[in-house]
């Protein structure tokens, strides 16, 4: 064993503090072994030392849900004896590394974490963001992430229905990849990771351990810098076919009574799936790692506990079902090996070749974690841009056809038709839409899954862009019809180091926990990645969120296409013309500044709740909420998807950029019949709802009052070639 | 009618075509693992899509030596109506049932989307509840499907009306003379690239996949 050395406990990411108390919790120095061992548990990606104070402040609580927080994903009821089982889970950094098979073991790894609890996957998301088109590396991140996460969900046969995809300057050096997956299983057979009991035997099931990921945790924990591509050995290598067989056997032997507890081996491997199952058992675990199905001759015991291999299983099964349970993981030929056992001891003890080669009690080493209130200091407030400072376009039209051919407005079909979006056969609503909507198998209940954030909002303002992306998946999920039960967020930031990053880490925290509880929209599982920046320079902050709602009957879903001409065009919520942080800004104006349009919670509530109710009584015939680009980009989005345009009044109070393009929250483009119009407005003025005659449908143009017009041609034009243009041509 | 759906290791349309059987046929297909050497009493075989054994080495290339293989093709042989969607069209053409191969997409990325395809036989037991020419809108979602033969074999397809599907207007994966599907020269083998079963329930947003299973029910039952 070799000398630990201050050289090697830095090498190992720890500080002298933390050290000191690892030394301090085992009343002696650590070997490398266990040192390893502490410094993965303790990393930030493992330990969430520095963001843990904050988490806190989330609702996580709510009448659906019934797993919080804390375990492999999130679950919350959705009738029937049924759960929706779901987190999203980040791979930044080896994304940016190696993107082929950074994406696709993150896919692989959520996946995990959702049958693990006993679901079967049937949807998977995710949440992109790259640097600029015209960056040297973008092109070749775009196809690999894509490729990765198609080349691992395709072959799981699970749809990946839906996401979405940023272009920043800010993430030149440091790529976001947030995959999510969603599970369906029975309430009455969830499967938890607490290992209870003593003298029941550990199982390892799935892939064998190698060399691969050693350190990824590690890596996950620090900021790169122009040696990074050197970090490409610390990549894992994704096997979906293995996957594949694993979640079958695992779904097969959830069957029988027979599993204590379960989790997946994905961070940190071995050391963290041992070490958390007896955690949370309150037990101590012994492993024996000569029984470890090994890939490589000579691993030593510091290798096997820190390996990041894929696609493998720790299970705790009840005594007895050993043989049982072999011989279905035997039969879809994946290794099957009794590893240890549990004990009363309270310790991880590791045996290698005869000899004990760690034993760290549990109790320090989780109660002695490192927990950091790191200061930081508050964004500064920006001031909101008027209208009457940004130039109006001459052709209002013109300036339409080009924001939805910009990088973040024009369609993403390019990368979803590399996704298999309809296997499962239950995908009832495919990419494009407000949220993917996946009918639960063999009911008339279907679940709609909506992933959003708003980076610009965030950067400018923590506080209102956490509440605006946490109320925009609301938004989104209430757009289809469904009622929104619960999401998983993905919290992207810089390093917490910095006072600057820490404070858009708090802020956005604070703004996402006041939207949950004024949206009764809890959180029940997530992830956070920091040191998202490359040579010092931060990301602009992520904090993506994956919220899940449910449609109790799926033939009332709403759709945002226009359906038919001569329907009245009708606008939900109220239009102020913010033009702060606004896509227009941006990409017209080619400005970045201002205050990001402020999110009232309660209007929030009252306007989709009015919407949904609309939705449920089928009086409405499209929906469709607006975002980034304004009114005017969501109903070219409402055009271009039903083949009709329409004829549209403009506001004679706002200047028509800021009422075309401001990004007001709130607001909801809605369609019905011309008899239906009267009653839906005037039921609206009851309900304190802001409700606007926009138009009516109809011809081959959005005519925008008589400053101008859009061919729906025109729009389709630009609004597809952006990605033709950037990766090539697909058919 | 009876049938039997075969389960490879990571087939993953097992289910989805089982499902659109039942739904049609009102008779639940049986399972079959692929180690096993003898099929059920069956009037259909099915070979699903997926990735079995996750594509390695050539799609369908390992699965094609799965024992049940061997009383698949003698099944097959002896006249039982058997159908290989995706996955189970390339497993078809490695055992030799179906002449030809599926190489790599031309683009070389995969392709999920609905496409219109034409029939171009309704003279089998799989398309007889086609209009002849008729336009059908079917998924498809591959990454290897571009049908690929000499052009003595393609021609002796197209003349002896072996052609069943081909894509109506734009073709996604380069295969030869827009070939979607192909049956054997008994007319009871068809391989075809594009999901039928994803369009077999209304609720999917498509039924342009259910005749082809009526057809099945009405001709086996």
């Amino acid at each position: 064993m070799s000398d630990i050395t201050p050289q090697v406990v830095a090498e190992h990411g720890l500080t002298d503090d933390e050290y000191k108390t690892i030394v301090r919790s085992l009343n002696r120095e650590p070997n490398l072994t266990e040192l390893g061992i502490f410094s993965v548990m303790w990393s930030e990606h493992c330990s969430y030392k520095s963001s843990r104070v904050h988490l806190a402040k989330l609702p996580t609580d709510g009448p659906h849900v019934i797993q919080g927080p804390g375990e492999n994903a999130g679950v919350v009821d959705i009738g029937d004896g049924q759960a929706c089982v779901f987190k999203m889970e980040s791979h930044n950094h080896p994304s940016f590394i190696e993107p082929y098979q950074g994406a696709a073991t993150g896919v692989g790894g959520i996946m995990r974490d959702v049958f693990t609890m006993g679901a079967r996957p049937v949807a998977m998301m995710n949440a992109l963001r790259f640097g600029e088109p015209d960056h040297p590396k973008t092109r070749h991140l775009v196809g690999g992430v894509v490729e990765g996460i198609g080349g691992y969900g395709n072959c799981m046969g699970v749809p990946t229905v839906g996401g979405e995809t940023n272009f920043h300057k800010s993430y030149n050096g440091n790529i976001l990849v947030n995959a999510m997956c969603v599970g369906v299983a029975d309430t009455d057979k969830i499967f938890y990771s607490a290992a209870r009991g003593s003298g029941n035997p550990v199982i390892y099931v799935g892939s064998k351990t190698g060399r691969d990921g050693i350190h990824g945790a590690t890596m996950a924990s620090a900021e790169f810098d122009d040696d990074s591509d050197e970090k490409r050995p610390t990549v894992q290598v994704g096997d979906p076919f293995t996957e594949k067989l694993l979640l079958e056997a695992c779904l097969e032997l959830m069957q029988e009574d027979a599993i204590i507890a379960i989790q997946d081996m994905g961070a940190a491997g071995l050391t963290s799936s041992s070490v958390e199952m007896a955690s949370k058992g309150g037990s101590g675990i012994e492993l024996d790692l000569d029984h470890v199905p090994q890939r490589e001759e000579g691993m030593t015991a510091y290798e096997m506990m820190l390996s990041e291999s894929q696609e493998r299983m720790l299970m705790v099964l009840k005594p007895g079902r050993e043989e049982m349970a072999r011989a279905i993981f035997e039969k879809w030929e994946l290794d099957f090996a009794v590893i240890g056992a549990t004990n009363d001891t309270g310790h991880l003890t590791l045996r290698h070749k005869g000899e004990t080669v760690a034993d760290i009690p549990l109790g320090p080493l989780d109660e002695f974690a490192p927990k950091y209130e790191r200061p930081f200091a508050e964004t500064r407030q920006q001031l909101p841009v008027r209208p009457e400072d940004v130039p109006t376009p001459n052709d209002l039209g013109e300036a339409l056809v080009r924001l939805v051919g910009g990088a973040d407005l024009s369609s993403r079909a390019w990368i979803w038709q590399q996704y298999d979006h309809t296997v499962m056969a239950d995908t009832i609503q495919v990419p494009g839409g407000d949220a993917a909507v996946v009918r639960v198998h063999g009911t008339g209940k279907a679940l709609a899954i909506s992933t959003d954030t708003t980076p610009r909002y965030c950067e400018a303002d923590p506080f209102e862009g956490g509440k605006q992306a946490v109320a925009e998946t609301w938004r989104n999920l209430t757009a289809v019809g469904a009622t929104p039960l619960a999401y998983t967020d993905c919290l992207n930031f810089g390093s917490p180091e910095r006072e600057r990053i820490m404070g858009q880490f708090v802020g956005c925290i604070e703004g996402m926990a006041e939207a949950s509880r004024a949206l009764a929209y809890p959180v029940v599982s997530g992830n956070v990645s920091f040191y998202n920046e490359t040579n010092g320079v931060g990301i602009q902050p992520a904090p993506a969120i994956g919220g899940v709602g449910l449609l109790k009957d799926l033939s009332q879903m709403a759709t945002l296409a226009f359906k038919a001409e001569g329907e009245v065009v009708l606008l939900v919520g109220e239009t102020k013309g913010h033009l702060g942080q606004s896509m227009f800004l941006r990409e017209i104006a080619g400005r970045e500044e201002g205050a990001p349009p402020p999110v009232d919670l309660a209007a929030e509530k009252r306007n989709g709740d009015f919407v949904r109710k609309l939705i449920e009584g089928a009086r409405v015939t499209a929906v469709h909420d607006c975002s980034d680009g304004g009114l005017g980009v969501a109903l070219a989005e409402m055009a271009m998807a039903g083949g009709i345009g329409a004829k549209i009044e403009l506001d004679p109070d706002l200047p028509a950029h800021a009422f075309l393009f401001g990004e007001d929250q709130a607001r909801y483009i809605l369609t019905c019949k011309r008899e239906a119009a009267d009653k839906i407005t005037q039921d609206a003025e009851t309900a304190g709802v802001p409700i606007t005659h926009l138009g009516e449908t109809g011809g081959d143009a959005l005519q925008l009052g008589d400053l101008g017009a859009a061919a729906i041609a025109a729009l389709k034009g630009s609004h597809e070639s952006f990605f033709e243009n950037l990766m090539g041509v697909i058919n | 009618m009876r049938s039997a759906v075969i389960v490879f290791p990571a087939s993953n349309c097992d289910r989805d075509v089982a499902v659109a059987i039942e739904k049609i046929s009102g008779v639940k297909p049986r399972m079959v693992w692929h180690k096993e050497t003898a099929l059920p009493d069956a009037d259909l075989i099915v070979l699903p899509g997926g990735f079995s054994y996750g594509d390695y080495l050539r799609c369908g290339a390992m699965a094609n030596r799965s024992p049940i293989m061997k009383d698949v093709v003698a099944k097959a042989k002896a006249g039982t109506p058997t159908l290989g969607i995706c996955n189970g069209f390339q497993i078809l053409a490695e055992s030799g049932l179906l002449p030809g191969v599926l190489m790599r997409n031309a683009n070389l990325h995969f392709v999920c989307r609905t496409m219109p395809l034409r029939v171009e036989n309704t003279d089998t037991v799989f398309t007889r509840k086609y209009g002849d020419g008729e336009t059908i809108e079917v998924p498809v979602a591959h990454h290897d499907g571009n049908y690929h033969a000499d052009a003595e074999t393609l021609d002796r397809l197209e003349g002896e009306g072996r052609v069943a599907f081909r894509y109506a207007n734009d073709n996604p994966n380069g295969s030869q003379r827009d070939i979607a599907g192909i049956v054997n020269q008994s007319g009871n083998v068809l391989g075809l690239m594009p999901h039928p079963e994803r369009v077999a329930d209304a609720a999917l947003g498509g039924t342009d996949g259910a005749p082809l299973f009526e057809a099945l029910t009405e001709a086996l039952s």
